[in-house]
């Protein structure tokens, strides 16, 4: 069977969509697990602060595809049978969480004492005074970093290739095979990565620069 | 759960698993040298603007940081032989790796550059220093200095992100994992044995570079 080039580039988009999916499902799943945990890294309770500095300390210090390896086999192991989409889907979405907690507790701490102390004069509790006034200064600081690492997860995501996961990465192996041209295969899988994340790239460092630039 | 933990079949091989880990530091020592070698050079021409040098390490480093690892190591070791140029396993993932460095230490490192005041060129100029003492002391070494933590961490992510490699049949841990798991079907005790590996070594990274930091570019003479 012969391949034309559009053949490949056609090939290749399905598999990007695949590659856009999950890296949506881990961002988001992962944003919502890592403010639950970014509480928890900065509760009162010493308890709970140190299991999510050792979350977050596990899966910044073992590489990614040992983390879907763990997940893969570890679900298995329940007799569950789990897809390489679902333990893509709940690896990168653990991965994330950990990376964007440590990130937003920087953007936290950067916020004044000051502003702890006044909210905690005026009677709020601790979840009033993240609500009201940490919370929405340090949003403003984290939207350029969060942007940032999104770029990180979209990459992260080439990794679950490995598991049998058909996205960009995968599909391109697959095509480099059939066509005998990997030159020409991974050089369009690179530029697939390279125009889904170049954008976040460049809004990260404009935002960045936003904020940076005198008021 | 009825599974029955069995870590005995895995240890039996922990020769295999510690000469991995022992080829994933070497690859990470060779990379992180040269990586860093690149990172210095891309960041000097990047922060001097030295055309047309400055546009093609700009280019570099944007087309590295936005395609990932295993893609670039698949177009090294897969696609470059189609322009003659055939790397072994080790070398593809050597090279990778200080490609990948080399991007990433370039953006840090720059930054490092830039944050040095004038004024301090000035009064090295004042003491007479020559150019390459002034490079030396002034801007390098105190630049380093001032993103080392950056690159410390990126050193460790590159080592963790080596651990692909084993996808090119790299001989590092990952492989020495694949392999002893495919022998004893104890998937999931070899790759948690792993990974705990994976965790000691990069901590121990970070303890090295930290202390190197000290030594090196903090430390008083």
């Amino acid at each position: 069977m012969d391949f034309t080039l559009w053949d490949i580039v056609r090939n290749l988009l399905a598999g990007l969509q695949w590659t856009l999916l999950l890296s949506l499902v881990a961002f988001v799943c992962g944003g919502v697990a890592g403010l639950l945990l970014l509480l928890a890294r900065i509760s009162d309770n010493p308890y709970l602060r140190g299991l999510a500095r050792g979350y977050i300390e596990l899966f910044q210090g073992t590489p990614l595809l040992m983390q879907l390896f763990m997940v893969f086999f570890g679900i298995a192991l329940f007799g569950i049978d789990v897809s390489a989409w679902m333990a893509a889907a709940i690896a990168l979405t653990l991965f994330t969480s950990a990376f964007l907690a440590e990130i937003w507790r920087g953007c936290v701490e950067s916020i004044g004492r000051g502003q702890w102390e006044a909210s905690g004069s005026l009677a709020l509790s601790r979840l009033e005074q993240l609500r009201y006034v940490i919370l929405p200064q340090a949003m403003r600081i984290a939207i350029a970093p969060t942007v940032g690492f999104s770029v990180q997860v979209v990459k992260g995501t080439a990794v679950t290739s490995i598991i049998g996961f058909t996205e960009l990465t995968k599909t391109g192996g697959m095509l480099a095979n059939a066509t005998f041209e990997p030159f020409l295969t991974y050089g369009l899988v690179a530029v697939g990565y390279f125009i889904l994340c170049y954008p976040l790239s460049l809004s990260a460092r404009y935002l960045e620069r936003r904020l940076h630039a005198p008021a | 759960m009825a599974y029955q933990f069995d870590f005995a079949p895995v240890l039996a091989q922990a020769d295999l698993l510690l000469k991995g880990a022992l080829f994933t530091l070497q690859l990470t020592v060779v990379g992180t040298v040269l990586g860093l070698a690149i990172g210095v050079l891309g960041a000097v021409v990047r922060a001097w603007r030295l055309q047309p040098f400055s546009a093609v390490f700009g280019a570099y480093v944007e087309l590295i940081r936005n395609t990932p690892f295993l893609v670039q190591l698949f177009f090294i070791f897969f696609g470059l032989p189609a322009l003659g140029v055939r790397l072994s396993e080790w070398e593809a993932a050597v090279l990778a790796m200080v490609i990948n460095l080399g991007a990433y230490s370039t953006e840090i490192i720059r930054a490092g550059i830039m944050a040095i005041p004038k004024g301090q060129l000035e009064a090295a100029a004042a003491l007479a220093m020559s150019r390459f003492e002034a490079f030396r002391h002034v801007i390098l070494r105190p630049a380093l200095a001032k993103v080392w933590p950056a690159l410390s961490s990126q050193i460790v992510i590159v080592m963790l992100g080596s651990a692909v490699c084993s996808q090119i049949a790299t001989e590092e841990l990952s492989f020495a994992a694949n392999f002893i798991q495919s022998r004893n079907f104890r998937a999931f005790e070899t790759y948690l044995l792993t990974t705990v590996l994976y965790l000691l070594m990069a901590i121990g990274v970070r303890q090295l570079l930290a202390w190197l930091g000290q030594r090196w570019l903090m430390g008083r003479r």
